[in-house]
């Protein structure tokens, strides 16, 4: 080994500190690094990644099984353009409900649900992803989809079908996505026969790619040439992967600022927390350099053995924080493809090379830096280091500051730990940028959090005590005719029984249709309400919920579609009459993907307007909720209507997964600034063992040497805190209207104006918690260190 | 001979692990108001006995007592206190806090020991003028020289009034001129009375400020002035 290796390897073993502390630094910003680079691939078109992946149907075509025979299907593959087909399926369509085993209120309406019988996940086009547990292998197992409207039936669970004889389950086995959506569910190909109305026969899917599918007009061309290969009139319906991925855009839009941000966070605190501590590690040599170079090393060799010194814990902390960031990195993946409604994207490969290239890179290109500066010192002065003060700016910056920090009324251990950073103040930055970067983080995670939940608060709008719908019929087992699907009651009916039960302050029922609008391409679906909707608890963006017939209020994507603003006229046809509304205001609707508008029914002529089919009803306080339904269940029931507690509502799965999503990104950060500020600490204490070894023999005790460190971060962390508030505050306040902008939709002032003061005031400890926590264990480890042994410290 | 003892060792061993005993039995005992040096070679051992007595340090076995206190008993707590309240150090390279001002470094050992502020920087300033240093007050250590920096160092040392003062080589990094005048300050400080340890190489040290020599070989007490002394009386 040559001479200048043995000084790397003495240097590596012998400076412990330092190694670890590099090593350390090199981990995090690698997992940092991972993480992050991962998240920003993931939303880059995920669903085009998605669909690449499970090689995606272009074309969901669904035909008349009785026009139609499976030879006839199978050799629709051959049609012209098609590059791969899959199929045929069996397909049924039937209308589930939650069964034993479920924990979703029975009777409770689900959406129908189109089952295809498929004998496995796989097979050349839509490969479909397992999301959990396993396909289904016998009859009466079922796979859900993803995108299916689930209300919560678990895997174990059953749906019951009681419009089918005999009322049959299906006990779900697990749950799968298919970003082609080419069905609701899948059982085995045997199973469908069970799922078959008497006297029905199933229909059949069929599942295409094609060489021409960029456009609409391509895809239009594309079914034609299936319509043509196939029977005539067999074809029924076809999905085109368009819409699909459309649909899957605006949900992407919607997160995709979110992840961009912290996947930039993340990367930004990987560079510094490295840069920071591999420049503070070097530094903390200076002396040797100038013993190397007394005993002649030129400054080039100095140099390659500082960045060589670096390198080789850099390089070990790389490799574990490439194998840690893999796997934090997948469960967050997994999540954000559930909010993508995608599939889980793997790391790209791509990603885990570069970072393993480029910490190394980064971290020899810091210490060549601060070996270089080294090495240009005198050789002399370079040697006095540590042994004079008082000569430089710094000097005399850290001498103020310890002459003004003496003066406070503090014990002085505090007071010395305050002064300690203007001793470094580079090496303050770096720990003030940790600590900012960190307080930013968790501002935004917090806010996140109070939006979505704004977000969902106005998406379930569900001001209301009891919901009144339509009764789900329920024959008794075994019973061989199904009974007939639940009718729209009569509305005077229903109306006279809400009127007639005490205890409601008030009530309104909802009927919708759907209507054209000049100049607005697809549909447009009224809601109309019959009462007084004024506390319904939609969220208004602008303007005000209307307060009478002849006035409406719409979401942004609708007052976008149609060019209206507020105080416009908008004119709809319905059944060849027109009915014109002026627009009153913006609300926020998240959920919707199509056009609405929500007016009062009266705005229709008398009579034409849509019927109530579900009403809400608010009750007066003191109200015995649980007689009220009951009571008023019972009144409801020779009109085939039911009452229940609560409306029921989806459970917002998106957002509990972006806030699963930002707990988990805000943890992570949280450690890398804790551990920027620990890497910090130790380094300056190990420059500082001298000095705390002479206020250790002057009689300071081990809690007060403690003291002396934490105070040593305390102005740091405020500092870092207070600033790093209002950027959480603004990045938060920049990100949550690009979400919007980026999904269609406007948020009001009340959707960001979601911290208290009191929240406020928390998060901005919060960097002085983060620094704290940074430097408890160097602290900690400081106040035990064997006093005769720092005052030999050189 | 002087007071009450000060510093009673007995049967004191210090080992390292894979190393031989720094420490090996040594029994010494010092009284108030005399000026004991500690002289041998490296690695005698005088160093790990004055650290043993400034409570830096934990025997292996034996007994440290310094002003009725068990300090081989002490936690790290109690030794600290214990090193405020009754012992000062000086050391060979001085150790002052250089972002620190000369007053700062003397008063930090006071308001350490919770002396009042205003009081501390009163003794301070008494100590400083006593030392001569007083005109460097507000300066940085990194400014002085030597031995007007080992001058601070001996006026913290006895901020808090210290039962015992002891001083590692406190000459060691001086040159001849300043060495004499820390030299006259130890002879100054043992004509007021105060009890002094001193470890050293320097003879000359030895003899101009110490009252009784100890000579320390390979972690023993090779000899005591005196019991040379007592020896000589008991012989007379």
């Amino acid at each position: 080994m040559s001479a200048l290796g043995r000084v790397v390897r003495a240097g590596v073993r012998r400076h412990r500190t330092q190694s670890i502390a590099v090593g350390l630094a090199a981990l995090v910003a690698t997992t940092c690094s991972v993480l992050g680079g991962s998240l920003l691939v993931a939303s880059e078109a995920p669903f085009d990644q998605a669909f690449d992946g499970q090689h995606g149907a272009h074309l969901t075509a669904r035909f008349d099984g009785t026009r139609a025979s499976a030879d006839q299907l199978a050799a629709t593959a051959h049609a012209a353009g098609v590059t791969d087909a899959a199929g045929p399926f069996r397909t049924v369509t039937v209308d589930p409900e939650p069964g034993p085993g479920s924990t979703v209120p029975a009777g409770m309406v689900m959406s129908p649900m189109t089952v295809a019988g498929r004998a496995s996940a796989t097979g050349g086009v839509d490969n479909i992803t397992i999301v959990q547990g396993s396909w289904p292998t016998r009859p009466g197992e079922v796979m859900l989809g993803a995108g299916y409207g689930n209300p919560g039936v678990p895997i174990g669970g059953t749906l019951r079908l009681p419009g089918l004889p005999g009322a049959p389950t299906l006990t779900v086995v697990g749950l799968a996505r298919s970003v082609s959506g080419t069905s609701d569910a899948w059982v085995t190909p045997d199973g469908i026969a069970a799922l078959t109305a008497p006297g029905t026969t199933p229909g059949y899917e069929m599942l295409y790619r094609f060489s021409q599918s960029g456009t609409a007009d391509a895809m239009a061309a594309d079914r034609a040439a299936v319509a043509a290969a196939a029977p005539a009139r067999a074809l029924t319906g076809a999905q085109s992967w368009l819409d699909a991925k459309q649909g899957s855009v605006r949900n992407t839009a919607m997160f995709l600022p979110f992840m961009v941000a912290f996947g930039l966070l993340g990367l930004a605190m990987s560079v510094l927390v490295a840069g920071n501590v591999v420049a503070g590690a070097v530094g903390t040599a200076t002396r040797r350099i100038g013993v190397l170079k007394a005993i002649g090393c030129t400054p080039a060799q100095v140099v390659r053995a500082y960045v060589a010194q670096a390198l080789v814990p850099a390089t070990v902390g790389t490799l574990l924080g490439v194998v840690v960031g893999n796997v934090l990195t997948v469960p967050v993946l997994a999540t954000a493809g559930n909010l993508y409604g995608t599939n889980a994207s793997g790391i790209a490969p791509w990603v885990d090379v570069a970072v393993a290239g480029g910490t190394p890179a980064a971290v020899a290109l810091v210490a060549w830096a601060s070996a270089a500066r080294a090495g240009r010192l005198r050789t002399v002065d370079a040697l006095a280091v540590g042994r004079t003060a008082g000569g430089t700016r710094r000097d005399a910056l850290a001498s103020r500051a310890a002459a003004l920090a003496a003066r406070l009324p503090l014990p002085r251990p505090l007071s010395l730990g305050l002064a300690q950073p203007f001793a470094r103040p580079a090496r303050a930055a770096g720990m003030f940028a940790a600590v900012l970067f960190g307080t930013t983080a968790v501002v935004f995670a917090v806010g996140m959090g109070g939006t979505m939940n704004w977000v969902q608060e106005a998406k379930s709008h569900d001001a209301s005590d009891v919901f009144v719908h339509p009764q789900q019929p329920s024959g008794p087992p075994g019973q061989g005719a199904p009974p007939p699907r639940p009718t729209a009651a009569d509305p005077a009916a229903v109306t006279t029984a809400l009127t007639a039960q005490p205890g409601a302050a008030a009530y309104y029922g909802v009927g919708t249709e759907d209507v054209t609008v000049p100049g607005v391409a697809r549909s447009t679906t009224v809601t109309a309400f019959t009462g007084d909707s004024g506390w319904a608890g939609y969220r208004m963006v602008s303007g005000r919920w209307y307060q009478g017939p002849g006035e409406a209020v719409a979401p942004a994507t609708f007052l976008t579609e149609a060019s209206v603003g507020l105080g416009d006229q908008v004119t709809f046809t319905t059944h060849g009459r027109e009915v014109t509304v002026r627009i009153v205001g913006e609300v926020f609707d998240p959920h919707v993907q199509t056009d609405e508008l929500f007016t009062d029914a009266a705005t229709y002529p008398s009579g034409t307007a849509p019927k109530p089919e579900i009403w809400f009803v608010k009750l007066k306080p003191g109200t015995d909720r649980a007689a009220y339904v009951t009571a008023l269940g019972g009144a409801l029931a020779p009109v085939h209507m039911a009452a229940t507690a609560d409306a029921v509502h989806s459970s917002g799965d998106s957002i509990l997964a972006l806030n699963s999503l930002t707990a988990t990104l805000t943890v992570l950060l949280v450690a890398v600034a804790g551990l920027g500020v620990f890497n910090t600490v130790v380094l300056e204490i190990r420059e500082r063992t001298r000095d705390t070894g002479v206020t250790k023999a002057l009689g300071m005790t081990p809690a007060q040497t403690v003291g002396t460190v934490l105070a040593s971060v305390l102005l740091t962390g405020a500092a870092g805190g207070v600033i790093g508030l209002p950027l959480g505050l603004l990045l938060h306040g920049r990100t949550v209207p690009a979400m919007g902008h980026s999904a269609g939709l406007n948020f009001p002032a009340d959707a960001l104006d979601v911290f208290g003061t009191p929240v406020l005031v928390l998060l901005a400890l919060g960097g002085v918690v983060i620094a704290l926590l940074g430097a408890l264990l160097p602290a900690v480890r400081a106040a035990r260190a064997r006093t005769a042994d720092a005052l030999r410290a050189e | 001979m002087s007071g009450d003892p000060v510093i009673e060792l007995s049967g004191v061993s210090r080992h390292y692990e894979g190393a031989r005993a720094a420490l090996d039995g040594v029994t010494l005992s010092v009284r108030a108001g005399e000026s004991v040096a500690v002289l041998g070679p490296s690695g005698s051992g005088k160093s790990t006995l004055l650290n043993l007595v400034a409570g830096l340090d934990r025997p292996s076995a034996g007994t440290v007592t310094v002003a009725g206190t068990r300090v081989d008993r002490l936690n790290e707590a109690g030794s600290a206190r214990y090193r405020r309240g009754t012992i000062g150090m000086v050391f060979q390279f001085f150790n002052l806090l250089d972002d620190l001002t000369v007053a700062d470094n003397v008063v930090l050992a006071g308001e350490l020991a919770g002396v009042p502020r205003a009081e501390a920087r009163r003794r301070a300033a008494e100590l400083l003028e006593a030392l001569g240093i007083d005109r460097h007050a507000r300066a940085h250590p990194g400014r002085l020289s030597g031995g007007e920096r080992q001058r601070v160092a001996v006026a913290r040392a006895l901020m808090n009034r210290p039962t015992l003062l002891l001083a590692d080589e406190p000459t060691g990094a001086l040159d001849s001129a300043s060495g004499e005048d820390v030299k006259e300050l130890f002879r100054e400080l043992h004509e007021d009375g105060q009890t002094i340890l001193i470890v050293t190489h320097d003879l000359t040290l030895a003899e101009d400020c110490a009252t009784r020599t100890v000579r320390m070989r390979d972690g023993r007490v090779e000899s005591d002035s005196a019991a040379h002394a007592e020896r000589s009386e008991v012989d007379a």
